[in-house]
């Protein structure tokens, strides 16, 4: 989920290793982070979802070079790789903006009003400000609702002014 | 030292912890350091729209506060909460620092009986502005925690405490007689049925796991706890992973498995750290990988963490995401008892269901009876939070006596349970009783225990139409009934809300919902008309509201 996606720290890695720029460099960097959770599991094609996941906290994303490499590595059609990525909603295949702002659509948010938070935020250009807006279907903490997790952090209560408040401080 | 010192225990689960729960337990930590008293980060204490919640415990009697006046977030100035805590942990260490200072003795008693200056002192304490939630309190009174039993005491990050409260007791009991068949038929007497919502007897689940020939079966503990606005499985994992550790290696040696699978959903981080922390505990101390409490146990557990799909939360999903695939559930027989992970004759309980085995072992089939459900009560409610109440209690003693009813000026309209498998019960309906049985006579389930208040502020539609678009959203689109009818179904509800619609598209909606449950591959389509059918039923007042005059 985006809630404990460490996003900003992997974005200056990923950058450098999206373009291209010492790609064998970023190669070797990448089977240095990942090769823990690729021996853990044995390069077992069962392990393949914990990689991806390890692999998106490391990168902030998954890429298409980045897919390319875990099928390899894994010794499986890339078409699997991508098939069972593409399944599951915290899977994310570009570059995350430096923040997240995740609003909780889960039922006792959306009995407290999460659809008119959400449609009041969807209506700001928060991508302009580096905020990927985006839902979250409950994590279990609804006697805060409705609530946001805004990079990681949850808050509790949220109107749409509290919220662009907060987002306003944020550093870009 | 034969009493224990005056003890803080912190509410640290996710609930408490996003109201500056952390914050409060280190204010806590440095005001007492040098004293003592100690200070202790402990699971789910309750009602948490009280929290960041605090008990204090001197001798015998404890006292529960609630300290919502600390709590971050709708309040733009982030500096209050800041405040807020230094004025508690102020009052702390005057406290402390004067009880202990005390003339009369420092730290020491004279009788055994009566308290220490410093635990008058702490008994005395009262943290500003803070609710006093008391012992008398219906929303603590009336619960009865088998499930729970720990959840709140021990510090869930550390093993000795769970053990000194009674961790690994029952799983040392039965390694010892050595009779897997004897915990089998201990189930089996017993009333208990998986927790998970599906309800199916949990003995007989576990006979027909022992009964397959052949070595390398699987335990697998379903923790992909995807029903929106429940979350007593969490409460669980965060305040009690021993117990549920504890349930599955007692499985491993009922059934004879080798390995084992937690499979979390990743919407709960703190569950997953703690998770990693007790199986790496349990490891160290002998109650999970090889010669377990010193038999010929063997049991290896391994935590799977998903990826977002709240099929996975069906048993066949969630095997083929064990597996690294897509999480696509498949035509049963064969069930996963005769096929399960990797092939394997496979056994799925869901958290609190091992959570409560030892529980039930302990205290036999006949002194557990009809046994106890955790429920987690939300939305329209005064107090919301995580209660663990005997299988049976009525609905209105829930909802109204423990979670002192809507808010004020508002009437409870509805009360939704089983998430979005699913319906509701109407106020008029609240005495009944919460089990499998009466709740499926009202046209819902049981399910896993979510229970989202409804007031009369609620269109009734407009959760049915929540729930269709959750089950158009989450549908894995391998069955077209399913794929298709969610689709069609929300696009109906959506031109009634638009008021739009007319009485023919109210009998197609009618007429489609069975189509949708009775084609459906696996759970997730059969139960996605289901809050739609319940509300037809109970409120179609709300539905006729919305036609437009033909």
């Amino acid at each position: 989920m985006g809630a404990n996606r460490p996003a900003a720290a992997a974005t200056g890695r990923c950058a450098a290793y999206v373009h291209g720029i010492g790609l064998t460099r970023a190669m070797a960097e990448l089977h240095a982070d990942l090769e823990p959770v690729l021996q853990r599991h044995g390069r077992r094609p069962d392990g393949l979802i914990e990689v991806l996941s390890c692999a998106q906290e490391r990168y902030g994303y998954l890429s298409p070079q980045l897919l390319r490499e875990m099928a390899a590595q894994l010794r499986l059609p890339l078409s699997r790789v991508l098939g069972t990525a593409s399944f599951y909603h915290l899977f994310r295949f570009s570059p995350p903006a430096p923040h997240s702002c995740l609003v909780c659509t889960g039922t006792a948010c959306h009995a407290l009003g999460a659809d008119a938070l959400l449609a009041a935020l969807s209506a700001e250009a928060l991508a302009e400000r580096g905020v990927d807006l985006g839902v979250v279907r409950c994590i279990g903490t609804c006697s805060g609702a409705p609530l946001v997790v805004l990079d990681g952090q949850v808050w509790n209560h949220q109107s749409a002014d509290g919220v662009l408040a907060r987002l306003r401080r944020l550093r870009p | 030292m034969s009493r224990h010192q005056p003890c803080l225990r912190v509410c640290t689960a996710a609930s408490c912890r996003s109201r500056g729960a952390e914050a409060l337990r280190q204010g806590c930590v440095a005001s007492t350091a040098l004293f003592p008293v100690q200070v202790k980060g402990v699971g789910c204490l309750g009602p948490c729209s009280e929290g960041p919640l605090l008990a204090v415990d001197v001798g015998s009697s404890s006292s529960l506060f609630g300290l919502s006046s600390l709590a971050t977030g709708a309040d733009e100035d982030d500096d209050e909460p800041t405040r807020a805590i230094e004025a508690l942990t102020a009052t702390l260490r005057q406290t402390i620092a004067h009880g202990n200072g005390d003339r009369r003795g420092t730290g020491t008693r004279t009788r055994t009986a009566a308290l220490t200056p410093l635990e008058q002192a702490m008994s005395r304490w009262r943290p500003p502005r803070a609710i006093a939630i008391p012992a008398d309190d219906p929303f603590l009174a009336l619960q009865q925690r088998l499930v729970l039993a720990r959840c709140g005491r021990i510090d869930p990050g550390a093993i000795a405490d769970a053990m000194a409260a009674g961790a690994y007791r029952q799983l040392a009991g039965v390694l010892q007689r050595n009779d897997p068949a004897a915990v089998i038929r201990a189930l089996r007497a017993s009333s208990l049925r998986g927790r998970g919502g599906a309800g199916y007897p949990t003995g007989l689940k576990w006979a027909a796991v022992a009964a397959m020939p052949g070595p390398g079966k699987v335990v697998v503990c379903n923790a992909d706890e995807g029903d929106p606005g429940a979350f007593m499985d969490r409460t669980v994992l965060e305040g009690d992973p021993h117990a549920v550790l504890e349930g599955m290696a007692i499985a491993a040696h009922a059934v004879g498995a080798e390995r084992g699978y937690v499979y979390v959903r990743a919407e709960y981080p703190l569950a997953i750290e703690r998770l990693r922390r007790a199986i790496a505990q349990a490891e160290q101390s002998g109650w999970l990988g090889e010669n377990i409490g010193g038999s010929d146990l063997r049991f290896h557990l391994e935590l799977r963490v998903g990826a977002g799909a709240y099929v996975c939360g069906e048993e066949t999903a969630l095997i083929h995401s064990i597996e690294g695939q897509r999480g696509v559930p498949r035509p049963r027989p064969p069930y996963p008892a005769e096929q399960g992970v990797f092939g394997r004759p496979t056994l799925i309980n869901n958290v609190e269901t091992f959570a409560t085995i030892a529980a039930l072992l302990q205290l036999g089939p006949e002194a557990y009876g009809r046994g106890t459900k955790v429920f987690s009560l939300a939305g329209h409610v005064r107090r919301s939070g995580v209660l663990e109440v005997p299988m049976g209690t009525s609905l209105r003693t829930i909802v109204e006596t423990m979670g002192g009813g809507a808010p004020d000026g508002r009437h409870i309209k509805a009360v939704q349970t089983g998430g979005p498998s699913g319906g509701c019960v109407p106020a008029s309906a609240l005495d009944t009783p919460v089990d499998e049985v009466s709740l499926q006579r009202l046209g819902t389930i049981l399910g896993s225990g979510g229970l989202v208040v409804l007031d009369d502020t609620t269109n009734m539609a407009d959760i049915a139409a929540f729930f269709m678009a959750f089950g158009r959203e989450e549908s894995c689109g391998k069955c077209i009934p399913c794929r298709a009818g969610t689709v069609q179904l929300e696009l109906l509800l959506r031109k009634l809300l638009a008021r739009q619609g007319t009485t023919a598209d109210l009998a197609l909606l009618e007429r489609l919902c069975p189509v949708v449950s009775e084609a459906s591959l696996c759970g997730l389509g059969q139960s996605a008309p289901r809050p739609l059918l319940s509300s037809l039923r109970h409120f179609r007042a709300d539905y006729l509201a919305l036609l437009t005059t033909p």
